[in-house]
């Protein structure tokens, strides 16, 4: 046996033990921050720009003041940024829906996880829109019997999360989770009626398992988003201050 | 000539050494180290969040991203890139350029893998398929069926990494779509049982690939407090054998450290998510040893 010979033999017999004995000893796991201690890769930073500049030349433009910051975790079953977008849908939509039929929406629903950021106190702009709504979500308004309103009104008793109503609603949950009283415009719901609620496309689909809005008396597809309806309602108001109130609530004991 | 001579006496010398060792130790060291990078629910979040923000003033930023990432790459070569989904969706950028950026940006960062969230139909499966083109990183999914899709073909169940002689398998996991997605969205996408799948998955990727590492990337969400036995990262790990790492999405869950959590056969499991935007990067270090374990209980885990 040369040493070439043992050369390649120990070659093979190492590129053996290579793979077959190798174990997992340790592991180490940890999260890392990304802020601004960290500089910014200049080669990704340049390519960006020009996106960036395109973007920002719409976006910018101050339309609106916010007083504090409000986010859809500072109340239980309803918030004051959810009260917020639910009463732009209404006051923006149904003069729209109004004009277009001669009726009016009865009240507005939305979903608690359709709003997808913050409001940041201080100053608005169409970004701030976007932000919260970056979704290409549509309002639709649905013609819906008293009754199908009010297996809404069960699902939002048992789903017991603030998805966002306008004020012409009012929900009461009992102590034990049910529903203890829901008026409509000061109404008790009415099994026979015909109501019409304005909501949004991927809530009429089906979306957050919100199955009551089929079946129903007829759709009215605004081909309004509600991104457009945020910009419009910010820039008529010249201050935002939402505030969390009654609309939707439990009573205690 | 005589010099050639000395040179091959002396490696020869040197790999005797190694087998006198058993032959247990590899060519440079005794040990091997992986790195296991990981994003999820970037949502869009291509710049930094401004020193106004309320909640996340100064906080991620691709351009960041992209500096720590070349640095860890560059201490831990064996370093792969990977993301559990939701890269869609929470920006003007998606809506002016539906997508295109963020997958050119996170080739340029050179990413290995991706898994697909629910927000990567919101421009339709079509809108999807539109951008892939951009991304120079594949897809994984092993529960979503795109046969009748355009992304027929386009989206493997796992993919199978070779890094320093470790083999790592990769799996993807999707959320269920109906009720979360409009049906005219994701089309006649299928979604099979995360479980089940990835049984199936856990199955090939250790018993027939004989994978040193398997990873689930997972979209499936974290845990549901108010639907404890709705499928999730948490009930993934504890129904399931032979994953060591579970990369989770879709919950926006700001994990401070992985947790560990016991599987099926009373291994541990580890399950990540770094909470969304690019605020953080994951990080999971998985050292390899030559010989037999010395411990029986596996690995030790430092988090």
């Amino acid at each position: 046996m040369t040493i070439k010979h043992l050369l390649k033999l120990s070659f093979i017999l190492l590129i053996f033990s290579c793979n077959q004995n190798f174990h997992l000893n340790r592991i180490e796991g940890k999260r890392i921050d990304i802020n601004d201690s960290i500089a910014s890769d200049q080669a990704i930073e340049d390519f960006i720009k020009p996106y960036r500049e395109n973007v920002n030349k719409n976006l910018d433009s101050v339309i609106s003041y916010a007083v504090n910051t409000y986010t859809k975790n500072d109340g239980e079953l309803n918030t004051a940024i959810g009260n917020l977008m639910a009463d732009a849908v209404y006051s923006e939509s149904n003069p729209i829906f109004n004009k277009r039929t001669g009726k009016n929406i009865d009240f507005v629903l939305l979903n608690h996880g359709g709003i997808r950021s913050i409001i940041s106190k201080g100053n608005i702009t169409a970004r701030t829109a976007y932000e919260v709504m970056p979704f290409d979500n549509s309002v639709v308004v649905v013609a819906l019997k008293g009754e199908q309103v009010l297996k809404m009104m069960t699902y939002l008793a048992e789903a017991k999360r603030a998805h966002p109503v306008s004020n012409q609603l009012q929900l009461t949950l009992d102590t034990s989770d049910k529903v203890s009283s829901a008026t409509v415009d000061g109404k008790q719901i009415d099994k026979t009626k015909i109501y019409y609620i304005a909501s949004n496309d991927y809530l009429y689909n089906g979306g957050d398992r919100m199955t009551f809005f089929h079946p129903n008396d007829s759709l009215y597809v605004l081909d309004y988003k509600i991104r457009n309806v945020l910009i419009d309602y910010f820039k008529k108001a010249d201050t935002l201050n939402p505030k969390r109130d009654n609309r939707f609530i439990q009573l205690n004991n | 000539m005589k010099r050639r001579q000395f040179i091959q006496q002396s490696t020869a010398a040197t790999a005797l050494v190694g087998l006198s060792g058993l032959g247990l130790q590899s060519f440079s060291s005794n040990a091997k180290k992986i790195t296991i990078l990981h994003t999820n629910d970037v949502h869009s979040h291509i710049d930094p969040f401004g020193p106004e923000d309320g909640r996340n003033a100064n906080k991620g930023g691709v351009a960041r991203r992209a500096t720590l990432v070349k640095s860890i790459r560059k201490e831990s070569p064996n370093t792969l890139l990977l993301d559990a989904g939701d890269i869609f969706q929470g920006t003007p950028y998606f809506n002016y350029y539906g997508g295109e950026l963020e997958f050119k940006l996170m080739s340029m960062l050179d990413y290995d893998l991706a898994t697909i969230g629910n927000h990567d139909f919101d421009n339709g499966i079509d809108g999807l398929y539109a951008q892939l083109p951009h991304a120079k990183f594949e897809f994984v999914s092993a529960n979503y069926d795109f046969s009748n899709t355009v992304m027929d073909t386009h989206v493997k169940p796992y993919k199978v990494f070779i890094k320093d002689g470790i083999k790592i398998g990769i799996f993807g996991l999707g959320i269920q779509l109906d009720g979360l997605v409009d049906k005219n969205m994701y089309k006649e996408t299928v979604y099979n049982d995360p479980i089940e799948t990835a049984q199936d998955m856990t199955r090939i990727l250790k018993d027939e690939q004989k994978c040193d590492l398997v990873i689930c990337l997972s979209h499936i969400g974290y845990y549901y407090k108010k639907y404890p036995n709705r499928v999730s990262d948490l009930n993934l790990a504890r129904a399931t054998k032979d994953i060591d790492l579970i990369i989770g999405g879709h919950t926006h869950t700001f994990l401070p450290k992985p947790t560990i959590e016991k599987n099926s056969v009373g291994k541990n499991v580890l399950v990540n998510q770094v909470g969304a935007y690019g605020l953080y990067l994951g990080k999971v270090d998985f050292y390899f040893e030559s010989g037999k374990p010395v411990k029986s209980n596996g690995a030790s885990i430092i988090v």
